[in-house]
């Protein structure tokens, strides 16, 4: 990797210890990654937020650094573990509670911006076409390389905060022009969000950095998030590109079958004790939709819905806040589905998702049995 | 060879066959490996260079690795025949000198040897 004269010395230690831990990462990542330089970035996006998944090495790690370490370009943040608003009422240990909080508190103080949220593209201004950022999100990466003009490799927890601590990252797969070597044809007729996952959580297994995808229409907000979600959870890969791709691309179908494959894979009961909506989190347009579709209507059993905070305060200043609680839901900011500390399998069986990217967390991370049903199948078959 | 983390270490080599999944098979404390399907089951990684093919499993394994080098327990280099983002991220937030190498070279590494690496001049030599 090339370096110029003044990173070399912020490698060497030159420009003082944190920076050059920060550059280690960087060459590290570089080099693993075939990357030939760095390039300036204008965002990061970091991982490595939650409690339940950096655990105490990381608490101790990040309360470390924050005593010299700033951010140098716009940094926003994934999830934390747990609404402070209501955390009372899940009964979470005070350790777990005084460590997530020590875990805010560094980043705040390396300038952050709070955000805990998997979705900073929804919630944000996109910056223009073809601007390099550093998403560890994965759902994040997908969508800000597919969906945003954004160009991002998907990063991790380490390199996306090295990034921000020094403004650059690593020039190497996604940042590049790329063509991916396989396309995938959407077969599935009539998809709803749910498929969308299906498909995502498919394409990640089969592609490797990128892949094409053809045979798809219009998709909401809703569906792409759920697509993108998919994709990040199974695999590296991370960019869709909308066409069939060159003729000598090869050609897999996503079909009825390939989606049973999936489906079989991540749906493992017949029905939930909970239900969860929100891996990634909602947006307002989602918080809108559902409230309408429950318009009268109430969840017979416990529904999480997990949000961003900035998505609820103006849902409450809405009216959305009050009628989704009037309709039994449970609001949950800073936190999501995915690796929540909140959902126990000494309590819970099984939960009921429109998620993917839920579901396999869930599964796997959780140790409990997933549902699967679109979100209108929930609404209708959970509520009266 | 590819230099990761650079660095300069002499120190006797453990090796393994099988991959490391540093985030919930090395005791963070010990640096010992815990998984009864390991080559290197119960042995200590402190202060030995370990050369394994490559990293496998979750990313926060990086952490694993900045615990056992604050524990000094960590080895005092790494030699793997791949990168990976994983054991790449925690040798450097920990300082520890990673290369990679190849096959050929890999394969003519043997448990005991003694190593003096020194990625400042690309120079591994073996005894």
């Amino acid at each position: 990797m090339e370096l110029t004269k003044d990173e070399e010395s912020a490698l060497k230690g030159e420009q003082g210890e944190i920076l050059q831990t920060a550059y280690r990462i960087l060459v590290a990542t570089g080099e693993a990654t075939d990357a030939e330089k760095l390039v300036p970035i204008e965002w990061a996006h970091l991982s490595g937020v939650n409690y339940n998944t950096i655990g105490d090495a990381g608490e101790e790690l990040l309360s470390d650094i924050s005593k010299n370490a700033r951010v140098k370009v716009k940094t926003t943040l994934n999830p934390m573990g747990f609404d402070i608003d209501n955390v009372k009422n899940y009964g979470l240990d005070e350790n777990f509670i005084s460590k997530q909080l020590s875990i805010r508190n560094s980043y705040e103080t390396m300038g952050v911006i709070p955000s805990f949220s998997c979705i900073p593209y929804e919630i944000f201004d996109i910056p223009k076409d073809g601007t390099q950022v550093a998403f560890a999100e994965s759902n994040a990466a997908i969508h800000a390389n597919s969906f945003d003009n954004l160009k991002t490799n998907k990063e991790s927890a380490f390199s996306a905060l090295a990034s921000a601590i020094i403004g650059k990252s690593p020039y190497s797969s996604l940042r590049k022009e790329d063509s991916p070597n396989i396309t995938i044809r959407m077969k599935v007729n009539n998809p709803n969000e749910l498929t969308y996952g299906m498909l995502g959580f498919f394409a990640g297994k089969v592609g490797d950095t990128s892949v094409n995808i053809s045979g798809i229409g219009e998709m909401d907000k809703r569906q792409t998030k759920a697509m993108c979600g998919g994709m990040g959870t199974s695999g590296t890969c991370a960019k869709f590109i909308f066409g069939k791709g060159e003729s000598d691309c090869e050609k897999i179908d996503f079909d009825e079958k390939e989606m049973q494959n999936v489906h079989d894979e991540l749906n493992t009961a017949e029905k939930g004790d909970i239900i969860t909506l929100g891996s990634p989190q909602l947006g307002l347009d989602e918080i809108s939709d559902l409230a309408g579709k429950l318009k009268g209507r109430s969840f017979q059993k416990r529904c999480m819905v997990f949000m961003p905070r900035t998505v609820k305060e103006q849902s409450t200043k809405i009216g959305y806040t009050a009628e989704l609680e009037r309709a039994g839901c449970e609001i949950l900011a800073d936190c999501c589905t995915c690796l929540s500390p909140l959902i126990s399998k000494d309590s819970v069986d099984a939960v009921t998702t429109n998620s993917i990217k839920g579901a396999f967390y869930l599964k796997n991370s959780n140790g409990v049995d997933v549902n699967l049903k679109p979100l209108l199948q929930i609404v209708e078959d959970e509520t009266r | 060879m590819k230099v990761l983390v650079s660095g300069k270490i002499d120190g006797i080599v453990l090796k393994s066959e099988n991959p490391i999944n540093f985030l919930g098979t090395v005791d963070k404390k010990t640096g010992i490996i815990s998984d009864k399907n390991h080559d290197l089951y119960q042995k200590s990684m402190k202060d030995t260079v370990l050369v394994f093919p490559s990293g496998v499993g979750s990313s926060v394994g990086a952490y694993t690795i900045y615990s056992i080098k604050s524990n000094e327990t960590a080895p005092l280099a790494m030699i793997c025949k791949k990168a990976d983002l994983t054991v790449a991220t925690g040798c450097a937030l920990a300082n520890i000198p990673m290369i990679t190498i190849s096959d050929e070279e890999f394969n003519s590494i043997k448990n005991g040897m003694m190593i003096s690496l020194d990625t400042e001049s690309n120079q591994i030599h073996y005894q």
